[in-house]
């Protein structure tokens, strides 16, 4: 930002009182509206809490992965190894203390996936185990059935107590976190950079706002810059905020840490920018503040749908992924991921990141020329 | 108002949209430190004139200067000694008006202190309220304060009391004499003849975006007069406003 007096023609220094500087009109307008997007509810519900609410919604739902109730029968020997072992892969809940009936009620109607029984066999240290599964929960009774022939070889009689050694290498787990809150991200950017900019300048317009500030000296520039500063500030804050929740409290990998959520933030600028330059375009064309809604979301919705913010791109029908990957929401995800979760910098994700540049050129080429002043 | 200089200068200004020309050939000008007003009826080109001064709209032609700057070579120049309240424009949202102040000193420039300009128009009590909350009269004497944050030469205030009840009314007279006292030029419009009466020192009639008479308020009204206009009734000496006035009192109500 220069600290040139005036532009253009005019040169002429007007008062004794100093020069007058571009940066600090610049800065004085990133404060305001820095200041007025944090008291507007529609922002911050927008930013943060819709993301929150899906991060919360999938942390919870999928941070245990598949849950199997088994049933102990009221006989069984409880203090054993088997049981904690069961206990041990984190996958089975153990239902006690009810009687054989109630347990073969809650069996047939698939309320519990499995009944286990353990008893210590006579006269020696094995035990025998004794399941029953359950045509109502074929499914996870299968899975159980796995389960414990990892734990034995074989699931009924074992003359040892069984003794079981892991010899897979220990792969980072990719949670459903490490899935969702990058798309979340992605859509609390799009819908920062989109809908925050259109109304706002809409509005800014309409309320005959920027014309006031027209006779000022203040330039054009300083007031676009000035709101992209504040936004882009909101915008990272919002973004550090569910990185952070994420990290802590739903364990969301970052691989390098510190120096991994710096590139999300780097990466989240530059989806921020793009973003913005649609709400440039929409600000642009709407002629009142009741058409922003409708016209962002024939932005937005695609994308938040297409973009693989919830689904793996992959799983959509193969007539759709062109769509898909035409959309710059996808590869803002898609860098956001191969960031956080597989650890690579920048320069690795450089074809995500010049897509988003190729989308930032022709939008802003858009918004040149349809955005309105007055 | 002994010397009569010139600080704003308009000379054959026209502005022409499509099919509708807005101002035709105006021409007047305004003095130092005066209260200028111009009148006449909506659409008579009265904001465009105004806008164009205030370097917010292009011109046709002619030829505008403001304290030796012309609109088309120094916008900014001007821009940075005068003073602007538009006609029902807005705020930026969710700021109360003590930042309000410091984004506008911010846009000019200008070091102030936000109280001190609150001060000057009676709202310091209302500092950190927001802009929407504040009552009519209070709405106009904000503005009326950011036109005053650069330390302007002059200020323009369009329809600054349109709406307004007679207290907040006589209040927003007081303060404009007393921002003209201060040494400001002060360029207005009305539609109340009364205001105009009483505030301005020279008024303006335009009338279908040209100039009809310009003169002072004592002068216009000596030559109607004077071509043998008689009022139907006998004028009295008070008015209804004065009973208004009289009955509930001068202090402001907001």
């Amino acid at each position: 930002m220069q600290k040139d007096i005036n532009n253009g023609t005019d040169q002429v220094p007007v008062r004794s009182s100093g020069t007058y500087s571009n940066t600090t009109a610049t800065l004085a307008l990133a404060k305001a509206s820095f200041r007025s997007i944090m008291r507007s509810p529609s922002a911050v519900v927008f930013t943060l809490a819709f993301p929150l609410i899906f991060i919360l919604v999938f942390g919870f739902l999928g941070s245990g992965g598949t849950r199997i109730d088994v049933g102990i029968t009221p006989e069984s020997d409880i203090n054993n190894p088997v049981i904690g072992m069961l206990q041990k892969t984190g996958m089975i809940r153990l239902v006690k203390d009810k009687s054989k009936d109630e347990f073969d009620k809650l069996l047939e109607k698939g309320n519990v996936d499995a009944m286990i029984d353990v008893h210590r066999k006579v006269n020696t240290a094995a035990y025998s185990v004794n399941v029953i599964y359950t045509s109502a929960s074929r499914d996870k009774g299968g899975i159980l059935k796995s389960v414990l022939n990892n734990l034995f070889y074989d699931k009924t009689l074992k003359p040892t107590i069984a003794e079981i050694k892991e010899s897979s290498v220990k792969g980072r787990e990719y949670k459903t976190i490490d899935f969702i809150l990058p798309g979340q991200l992605g859509f609390s950017l799009l819908s920062t950079g989109v809908f925050g900019t259109a109304f706002v300048f809409l509005s800014l317009r309409q309320t005959l706002v920027i014309k006031r500030f027209f006779a000022t000296p203040v330039k054009r520039s300083s007031i676009v810059i000035g709101e992209g500063i504040a936004r882009i500030g909101f915008a990272l804050i919002g973004a550090l905020f569910i990185i952070l929740i994420g990290h802590f409290f739903f364990g969301f990998t970052l691989v390098h840490g510190v120096v991994t959520v710096a590139n999300m933030l780097l990466l989240a600028i530059m989806g921020i920018i793009v973003f913005m330059g649609f709400g440039f375009i929409i600000s642009g064309i709407a002629k009142s503040e009741s058409m922003v809604p409708p016209i962002s979301n024939i932005v937005t919705l695609p994308q938040f749908l297409l973009s693989g913010t919830f689904f793996s791109i992959e799983a959509f029908p193969t007539w759709l992924q062109p769509i898909s990957r035409a959309l710059p929401l996808t590869y803002l995800n898609d860098a956001m991921r191969k960031v956080a979760f597989e650890g690579m910098g920048l320069w690795d994700v450089k074809f995500q990141i010049m897509i988003l540049l190729i989308w930032g050129i022709v939008i802003y080429a858009i918004a040149v020329k349809v955005f309105k002043w007055e | 108002m002994e010397t009569n200089k010139a600080i704003i200068s308009v000379k054959n200004l026209v502005k022409k949209y499509d099919d509708f020309i807005a101002v035709q050939d105006l021409s007047f000008e305004v003095y130092e430190n005066e209260i200028f007003g111009l009148l006449g009826p909506n659409g008579a080109g009265k904001t465009t004139t105004l806008e164009i001064i205030e370097t917010l709209r292009d011109k046709t032609s002619g030829e505008i200067i403001v304290d030796g700057f012309s609109v088309d070579k120094h916008p900014n120049a001007i821009k940075q000694i005068i003073g602007v309240q538009l006609q029902a424009a807005g705020y930026y949202p969710n700021l109360n008006l003590i930042e309000l102040i410091e984004l506008f000193a911010g846009l000019y420039g200008a070091k102030i202190k936000p109280m001190e300009m609150l001060e000057k128009v009676n709202l310091q009590d209302k500092a950190k309220a927001k802009y929407k909350a504040l009552s009519g009269g209070q709405k106009q004497r904000f503005s009326i304060a950011t036109t005053l944050i650069n330390q302007p030469k002059i200020i323009f205030l369009d329809e600054p009391t349109t709406g307004l009840d007679p207290q907040a009314r006589r209040n927003l007279w007081d303060l404009i004499i007393e921002i003209r006292n201060a040494g400001t030029t002060v360029v207005i419009t009305t539609h109340y003849m009364d205001e105009a009466e009483q505030l301005c020192d020279r008024v303006a009639f335009v009338e279908r975006g040209k100039i009809i008479a310009v003169d002072t308020p004592d002068n216009l009204i000596d030559q109607l007069i004077n071509s043998g206009f008689e009022r139907k009734k006998e004028v009295k000496k008070a008015n209804l406003e004065d009973v208004f006035i009289n009955l509930t009192g001068k202090e402001w109500r907001e």
